[in-house]
Formats: structure tokens, sequence, C-alpha cells
């Protein structure tokens, strides 16, 4: 479970003073859910779903994740989120082995479990056959089967996707695509930004429309198409962020 | 503090680290392979050039001295030095290199000499090249010995005794042992030559694992994880740390082996300083001194380039940070090696340099307690200021995600 409750986040910027990159945003997603989070670049996705992932303190409000606070229990709250997103990337002179080994263990997995979980996952993601190679060595779609095995390996109840599938070919998009489902079938809470209308078509439950740190709308689908008259949802986004 | 986790990333950073080919060149391949050509290659060119010069028979010019024909022919019988017929630009040939030196025998020369009437021969030559050296010293020598001859008939012929122009004689004595005198040779460098090698042992690795895992973006990868920002800087700090100490501990053992083979090599066939340098034998119990002493100096240094190339956005940004801070911290350990730079309360307490004076004094076989006690612990106080910057600036947003 997800609450994110009135969150903001404020920077300082040199040339523009302060920038309040999140301003006020409150939504809620469920275990089972996909929620979608949408807006153009620099709409405020990506600071949002760091303070969710702890990686960034908001500077007011604040978000339950898992139970969790992400002020009080930044820790915890990372031991129960998998993130995964195109900053995310992967140990160079690291094998995948080692790589999502790494993270199991910084999750503190015992060895035994960390053994067990990893050739779940290496079997399921069809990784065996590259799992001594550095990483540095293997294809773009190998390089992501890696990542969604370390974001994996702790089995968390959380899942933040950070705008996934950007500069992926179809082969290693549709990958991640079906992974995100896997992720909501298994009962996982999911949030995950795009600026790609079709993958929110696809894949969310709920969505919620960002812009300029402001959440501007949110609904499902059905709801969004009924509150604006209008069937296609790059129009319905248009609508919203430029009225 | 959880020490498994501070462990899993330090595993995980020397792995890392010793895959990468400019963090095992820095660390060991430097160490291993610049002393022995320090100390040997440099020694035995020294050597090699030294003997060239002496070997050499230097061009001298021999200008007036033509109604003193006693004098000229004694010059021309030297076979230590070839006479060239006089010119005019006798200076210009001597900075030209073209002749050593030039001496000048005044009129009326072996008139005077016979008479015992006061004159002045001026040997010219050009001071700092080692050959015009040799050249004037062979003329000089010549000179000297012409001098003394000449006092030494007159006193016969007076029937004197020698020992009324030289009632007595000077002789010195060296109390200082070998290894003092040739510490002051060597000392300086071995101090500096460690300082610089934990430097640039510690370099790569600090901009690689922090303003590298920012540029290749995993930084934000590893945040993702449930370990606290402490221990991931002190996890990858315990490995620029390493990287430093087994730089210096590699520069410290090459040194010592690459000086004994050197001892072995040169000794006797070098003169002066390069001799007095040989004379000396490292002891173990200095070489575990400085390693000890290096080793809060490796916490500073660590800490420090951590520190600040976490600032950075990129490899190379952090590269031009570090390079003039390169310049900054060399500067202390050179001054240590300044002729009469000697260890004080003050000095004591300016970070580089009291190690770099008191390795220089271990090397001499001189252990002052209460100055190695005062610079052990400011440098472990500068030290922890260091690292605990480091950790800081780790927790600041607004340099982790700096762009």
């Amino acid at each position: 479970m997800i609450e994110a409750r009135q969150l903001v986040k404020r920077f300082r910027d040199k040339k523009r003073g302060e920038v309040r990159a999140v301003d006020h945003v409150s939504f809620s997603c469920r275990p089972g859910e996909i929620y979608g989070l949408l807006g153009a670049n620099g709409a405020g996705k990506t600071t949002m779903l760091r303070m969710l992932a702890t990686i960034l303190e908001p500077s007011e409000g604040t978000a339950i994740v898992a139970g969790y606070d992400v002020r009080k229990d930044p820790q915890k709250v990372r031991s129960c989120v998998g993130f995964l997103s195109t900053a995310t990337a992967l140990y160079g002179r690291l094998t995948a082995l080692e790589m999502v080994q790494y993270f199991g263990r910084l999750h503190g997995l015992d060895e035994p479990t960390l053994a067990r979980r990893i050739n779940a996952i290496f079997e399921r993601l069809e990784m065996n056959e590259f799992r001594d190679r550095r990483c540095d060595n293997l294809s773009t779609g190998m390089k992501q089967k890696v990542s969604i095995a370390r974001t994996l390996v702790h089995d968390p109840s959380v899942m933040v996707f950070d705008e996934p599938t950007v500069g992926l070919d179809v082969m290693a998009a549709r990958t991640i695509a079906g992974f995100i489902r896997e992720c909501r079938d298994q009962g996982k809470t999911v949030v995950f930004s795009t600026h790609v209308m079709s993958e929110v078509e696809k894949l969310c439950d709920h969505i919620g429309i960002i812009h300029g740190g402001i959440l501007l709308a949110e609904g499902t689908l059905a709801d969004l198409r009924g509150r604006y008259g209008i069937q296609d949802l790059e129009d319905i986004f248009v609508k919203v962020v430029e009225p | 503090m959880s020490l498994r986790n501070i462990g899993i990333v330090y595993r995980k950073e020397l792995i890392d680290s010793l895959r990468d080919r400019r963090t095992v060149i820095s660390m060991v391949a430097v160490p291993l392979l610049l002393m022995p050509l320090i100390t040997i290659g440099g020694g035995v060119l020294l050597i090699r050039q030294v003997g060239q010069a002496e070997l050499e028979i230097p061009k001298v010019m021999v200008l007036g001295g033509e109604d003193s024909p006693n004098v000229r022919a004694e010059l021309e019988k030297l076979t230590d030095v070839q006479i060239v017929p006089s010119k005019p630009d006798y200076a210009e040939e001597i900075s030209n290199k073209e002749i050593r030196a030039a001496v000048e025998v005044p009129k009326g020369f072996d008139t005077a000499l016979a008479g015992g009437e006061p004159t002045t021969v001026k040997i010219y030559m050009y001071e700092d090249d080692l050959k015009s050296g040799f050249g004037a010293d062979r003329l000089q020598k010549f000179f000297r010995d012409l001098r003394d001859r000449t006092i030494r008939n007159d006193l016969k012929a007076r029937q004197l005794p020698e020992t009324l122009v030289r009632p007595f004689d000077i002789e010195e004595q060296n109390v200082a042992p070998p290894e003092k005198v040739g510490g002051a040779v060597l000392g300086g460098l071995v101090p500096y030559f460690v300082i610089l090698l934990c430097l640039t042992g510690a370099m790569y690795p600090a901009m690689d694992l922090t303003a590298g895992e920012k540029e290749r973006g995993t930084i934000e990868t590893i945040l993702c994880s449930p370990v606290s920002r402490t221990h991931l800087v002190l996890g990858k700090f315990l490995m620029v740390l390493t990287a430093s100490l087994a730089t210096g501990a590699l520069s410290i053992f090459s040194m010592a082996v690459s000086f004994a083979m050197g001892k072995h090599l040169l000794l006797g066939v070098a003169h002066g300083a390069a001799d007095a340098a040989l004379q000396i034998t490292i002891s173990g119990k200095a070489i575990v001194s400085i390693f000890l002493l290096v080793v809060p100096l490796a916490v500073f240094l660590s800490a420090a380039l951590l520190a600040i190339s976490l600032f950075a956005k990129s490899f190379k940004e952090a590269q031009s940070y570090l390079s003039p801070l390169m310049i900054v911290i060399v500067l202390p350990a050179v001054a240590a090696m300044l002729p009469g730079m000697e260890l004080s309360t003050p000095l004591a307490l300016v970070p580089v340099l009291n190690t770099s004076l008191v390795s220089k004094e271990i090397i001499t076989g001189a252990y002052h307690w209460n100055f190695i006690a005062l610079i052990f612990v400011s440098s472990c106080v500068y030290a922890i200021a260091a690292l605990w910057i480091a950790v800081k600036m780790f927790q600041r947003e607004d340099v982790l995600f700096r762009s």
C-alpha cells in the first residue's frame, strides 16, 4: 500500500531561486493495483517517485509505504520497495550474478535464502545463460533483466517504476510491461511513471496526471474519459495540462 | 553501526576496483615499477654521467703568458687537460661548452714567481656545469701545486723549515654515523615518494567510487538499497584507504628492495653525495615506523579525496578538482626536503609536512618520541575530521544529485 500525503519537494536553484518540483501531491495505491503517474518531462514524476523510494527526503508532507513512514523509517521503506528506472544502472564490472547477490546481501538476506531466490529469479527470467558475464558485456535486454532481478531479489511488496521503458526497443519494453503486470498479479502495489500514453492505457488501474509538480487530475481511465468527455487519453492529457 | 553492511559494500567495491585497470595500475604497477626506476635507474644514470665527465679530458685555453715560457711549458705537459689555442671570445666558448675552462696567466708571471712578487692567476669556468668544474679543478690543482713547490723551494734555499708557513694542519673528523650522512640525502626523498604514491593510489578509486558512480548512474541504484548512507560511504572509504595503504606499503617495500639492489650494484662506483646515500641502511624498524605514521595520513588523504570527488558530477570534473589538490599536498612533502627544515612543535601540526619531516628523521635513525606522538595524534584528528566531512557530504541530496 502507498499513501502519499501532501508531498512537497523544494529545491534551491541558482538561477530560478526556490523551485517546487512537487507541490502538495496526495494519492494512494492499493496492493494488486497499478497507479500510473502521467506527465511531461520535468513535471515532477521522478522527484515524486524518488521521495516514495526514500532516495529524496520530502520538504513537507509524508507518505506511508508498506506501512512505514518515508520520513521516519526510510530504511524500512527501502527494504519493502523495488525501485527501477532507466537511471538505476548496473555495475559494469560485476557479473549478472554478483550484481543480484550484492543487492540481496544489502537487503539482509542470508546466503541459503539468497541462493534460492536467485535460482528462482534467474530461472524465471531465463538469465542462467549469462549469469557469469559482466554487466558491461550484456545486451540492453539482458541488462534490463538483471535490473529486474535486482529489484525482485528481496521480494518487495511495493514496486516503483520511473519511466522504465525510456530508450528501450519494442521487445525490451514488452518485457518490462509484462513484468509490471506480473507484479500486480502477485498482489504487489505498483506505481509507475511515464509520458507514453499507450503504456498507461494498457497497464494502469488508476491514473494521475501531474504537471508543474501539481497533481491536476486523478481517476481510472473510465473516470477521466467520463469527466472530460474525451476518449483519447492524449487529448485528455492536453486538456488537463493546458485548459 | 552495522559492520556487516559496511563489509558487504567494502567487499563489492574491492572486487569492482580490482577489475578496474586504472586502479590496478596506480595501486600496484606504479609503486613496483617507479621505485626501482628511480633508485636503480636514477643511480646508474647519475653515476654514469659523473663517470663520463671525469673521464673526459677537458679542453682548456691559456690566455696570455707569452712572456712566461716556463709556466706555459709546464701547462703544455699536463696530460689531464688539452690546451687549445687562445681566442678573445673564451667566455663564449665556455658558455657554449666548446671549451671547459680558461686560465689567464698575468704578464711577467715567470719573473714575478722567481722574484717573489705578488701576482694573480685567474681561472674562468661555468658554475653548475659539472664538466667545466672538472676542467677548472685540474687547472686549480696545477697552480696550487706550482705555488706549494715554489714555497718549498724558497724555504729550502733560505734554509728555513716548511712549518714556517704551515705551523699546523687542520683535519675534519665526521662524528655522524653513515646512515645520518646518507639519510640527509635520501631521508627527504623516501617520505616524499611514499606520500605521493599513497595519494595517487587513492585518487582513482576515490573518483571512481563517487563521481564515477554518478556518471554511470549507479549511485541511484545503490541509494535504493536499505543500507544507510553512512554505511555506504564507510564501505567506499575503506576501499579507497585500502588502495592508498596498499600503494604506500608496496612503494615502501619496493623502495627497500630497490635500494638494497642499488646499493649492491652501485656501492664503490658512486661518489660524493650518492656514495653517502648508499652508506645508509633502512632498518625494518624504520620501515614499520614510517608505515604506522603513514596510516593516519592515508586515512586523511582517502577521506579528503572521497569528499572532494563526491562533489563532482563526473570523473572528468573530479580530475579537475583533484589535480590542484595534488600540488597542495605534494608541496609540504617537498618542503620537508629543503635544507634546514627541521621538526618543531608548530610544524608537527602541519598535515603532510609533519609526517614527511618525522619520516626523514626516522630514516636517519633519530626517534623523537614526543614529536612522533604529537604527529600521530594530530594526523588522527585531521583524518577523523576529513572522514566526518565525507560522511556528511554523502547525506546531502544537493551533492548526490548535483546536475
